[in-house]
């Protein structure tokens, strides 16, 4: 019988790890589809990033309750990994609680600790379903979110509450297995959490009691390699990518726009045409970005990384008063067309022109218009997304591959071209505030 | 007072501390212009020996370049950075956050490398070495100021506290707005949107910021750049406050409060 199950936990395990690392594959050819930047200066800044950013989750204590309680969730599920870690072996060796032994009394104090971690994660999901579907929060009801995005959030979050009343329930019952003196269950002592719950189940027969504890160990552990399997299709990414994300992220001054090497060269032989006949011709660069393999494969990163919080829109004075605009959606956008151009790939090997692009099939000249560039969605992301970048390289396609730009913007252009001023001026009277006050 | 050019510290042989880089919305809009004036009165009872482009100062490409048009950018960065370079600016001081980030972060990789330093900075370095002295109990003394972080020297650069300690110094009572500092709400003048209507929405940008500004009970809202200036002021016309609520600039402010040196 243990036999049995044991041979079922390893072939339940092997597939949910061949499955995940396929779809890890898919996204990373999926990121990789950017253009290529290069971001691995300064080291130890960038490390000095993953840390604060990423581990300590700094930018998320700007709202210090909401902080605490996703550090409670975020903590729980990083170190309750460790009871995995346990279960995994447990269930490839069919032992049970394999570090009991070796632990001794240290043991039901670790996991003392799982289970008060458990039941914060338990709570701050609990919470967080209530902010989403009863307070509804602002931020977490806007109209991106219709369909499928709100469901994915409460899945998550109806399943981490799942699998910890699965794991809490599993020690209650095994509690009561080791008071009874069931061989199998050898005695820890009573933890912390269930400890008191046990007399609720110490009524029931043996074979009652190993049926709860097998079917919630069960349940729990193929809950976990199903939701592990669950997250790349998830906003819950997350998770995982916030810390790439974070030792990638720009590390220039937030107001730097990146240059374009090509028109910088363009313009460079025009205004000094004796350079041109050394220069060599070369191939005619695309400007901006129309769809997502013109964007940096940091921009597709930030896409599968973003969570959806919608700190970024929060904080969008577009947004704020009523504009089309969110970064949010620029960021769920970039990350849905990158995931569609990945279906093809698939399905054919490669990537053909479709008959759609990231640029009006999926965010709108209106929404690019109504940026004002003032970083606020940068600095409020918690995991270093940037959609000003992608508004920016967006915006560069618009005006310099389509020459589509407002009536007021072509002035404006037309101005500094003639007049070296976004205004209708005439340069001879720049100084002219000057030549008042030399009076 | 006498403002000299580059052309004329060259031809004299002589050269300044400082260039004032003056900006498109410091030398045309007529608000800006006054900001200008200021700025370059404290300079010149300072005694600092600076000087202007004057007729040679362009558009910096700040507008262009945020509403996608690089060319146009790179043909002012460029021409800029020749007269510059022509002329071996090391240090440059600006009253415009835009032109402020521009000249420090973009013009470098372009081949432009100078000291550029932002007016409210230089201003806060002048009063913590002595040389700007405020009067003794001046008109914002105890007055409510709250100050409006711009996005170009704020979120962009990172300086929230020079222009702070400016308005310190006046001894006036400073009063935040809800959203400030790395929270600070745009003027909606950035990315080039001061050069075009806004796009459809609920309320404009400037009319959310403007009331924001009024409802902490300040009579002077302090800014930082010319956009935000044009902006908030209309925000604050729009509350129907214009009577008991100035929008002013740090320099301005310093401006009416500096003693004769």
């Amino acid at each position: 019988m243990l036999i049995i199950q044991e041979l079922l936990f390893v072939i339940a395990f092997g597939i949910a790890v061949y499955l995940f690392s396929r779809k890890a594959r898919q996204i990373r050819r999926n990121i990789l589809l950017g253009r290529d930047v290069q971001l691995n200066d300064e080291p130890a800044a960038r490390w000095q990033n993953v840390l604060l950013l990423a581990f300590g989750q700094k930018k998320m204590f700007r709202n210090p309750l909401v902080a605490v309680l996703h550090f409670f969730v975020y903590a729980g599920f990083v170190i309750i990994n460790i009871e995995i870690l346990e279960i995994i072996l447990d269930g490839i060796l069919g032992r049970h609680r394999l570090f009991a032994p070796v632990l001794g009394g240290l043991y039901p104090v670790l996991i003392g600790c799982f289970e008060i971690l458990a039941a914060l994660v338990l709570i701050g999901c609990a919470i967080f379903l209530v902010r989403r579907n009863i307070v509804k929060v602002k931020r977490l009801n806007q109209h991106e979110l219709d369909g499928w995005p709100r469901s994915d959030a409460n899945y998550i979050l109806i399943t981490e509450i799942a699998l910890m009343l699965l794991f809490l329930t599993m020690n209650t019952a095994d509690q009561a297995l080791q008071q009874h003196g069931h061989e199998h269950y050898m005695a820890t002592g009573a933890f912390w959490v269930t400890g008191p719950f046990v007399s609720l189940f110490s009524g029931l027969p043996d074979g009652t009691l190993v049926a709860i504890e097998r079917t919630c160990w069960w349940l729990h552990i193929l809950g976990i390699l199903a939701f592990l399997n669950y997250l790349p299709y998830s906003k819950h990414l997350h998770i995982i990518l916030a810390f790439p994300n974070a030792y990638y992220a720009d590390l220039r001054p937030k107001g730097k726009m990146e240059n374009m090497p090509a028109v910088q060269k363009e313009v460079q032989l025009m205004l000094q045409p004796e350079l041109a006949a050394d220069a060599p011709a070369g191939d005619i660069p695309k400007f901006g970005a129309k769809d997502v393999p013109d964007l940096t494969w940091k921009n597709l990163l930030d896409a599968y990384s973003c969570t959806e919080c919608g700190r970024c829109t929060a904080a969008c004075p577009a947004n704020i008063t009523g504009k089309k605009l969110s970064p949010r959606k620029i960021m769920m956008d970039t990350r849905d067309r990158a995931e569609a151009i990945g279906a093809q790939i698939a399905k054919t090997g490669s990537f053909t022109e479709d008959g759609k692009t990231l640029l009006r099939d999926y965010i709108t000249e209106e929404e690019l218009r109504a940026c004002t560039s003032c970083n606020a969605c940068v600095q409020e992301c918690p995991v270093s997304i940037n959609p000003l970048h992608i508004i920016l390289q967006l915006r560069r396609h618009l005006v310099m591959e389509e020459s589509s730009a407002p009536q007021e913007w072509n002035m404006m252009f037309s101005n500094i071209e003639n007049n070296m001023a976004p205004w209708k001026m005439s340069p001879d009277d720049r100084d002219k505030w000057a030549v008042e006050m030399n009076g | 007072m006498q403002i000299k050019t580059m052309a004329e510290y060259a031809a004299s042989g002589e050269t300044p501390e400082i260039l004032f880089w003056v900006g498109c919305a410091g030398s045309f809009d007529q608000r800006a212009q006054k900001i200008t004036k200021a700025f370059a009165t404290i300079l010149d009872k300072v005694g600092v020996r600076f000087a202007i482009l004057g007729k040679e100062e362009s558009c910096t490409g700040d507008p262009a370049r945020r509403a996608g048009n690089e060319f146009i950018f790179q043909m002012m960065a460029q021409n800029n950075i020749a007269v510059l370079n022509g002329y071996e600016v090391k240090k440059i001081v600006t009253a415009c956050p835009h032109c402020f980030n521009t000249l420090r972060n973009e013009y470098p990789e372009l081949g432009g490398h100078y000291e550029v330093i932002h007016h409210t900075t230089y201003l806060q370095q002048l009063i913590d070495e002595g040389k700007i002295r405020m009067k003794e109990g001046g008109t914002f003394k105890g007055r409510k100021i709250t100050y409006h972080d711009s996005c170009y020297l704020g979120r962009a650069n990172d300086i929230y506290e020079a222009p702070r300690k400016v308005l310190e110094a006046l001894d006036a009572e400073l009063v935040e707005m809800k959203r400030c500092r790395s929270n600070g709400l745009c003027c909606g003048a950035g990315g080039a949107q001061m050069f075009k209507e806004e796009e459809k929405g609920t309320t404009r940008i400037n009319f959310e910021r403007g009331k924001e500004a009024v409802e902490t009970g300040a009579a002077v809202i302090a800014s930082n750049c010319p956009f935000c200036m044009t902006m908030l002021t209309d925000g604050v016309k729009e509350q129907g406050k214009e009577e008991s609520v100035q929008v002013l600039d740090i320099a301005e402010l310093v401006a009416q409060q500096i003693t004769q040196q």
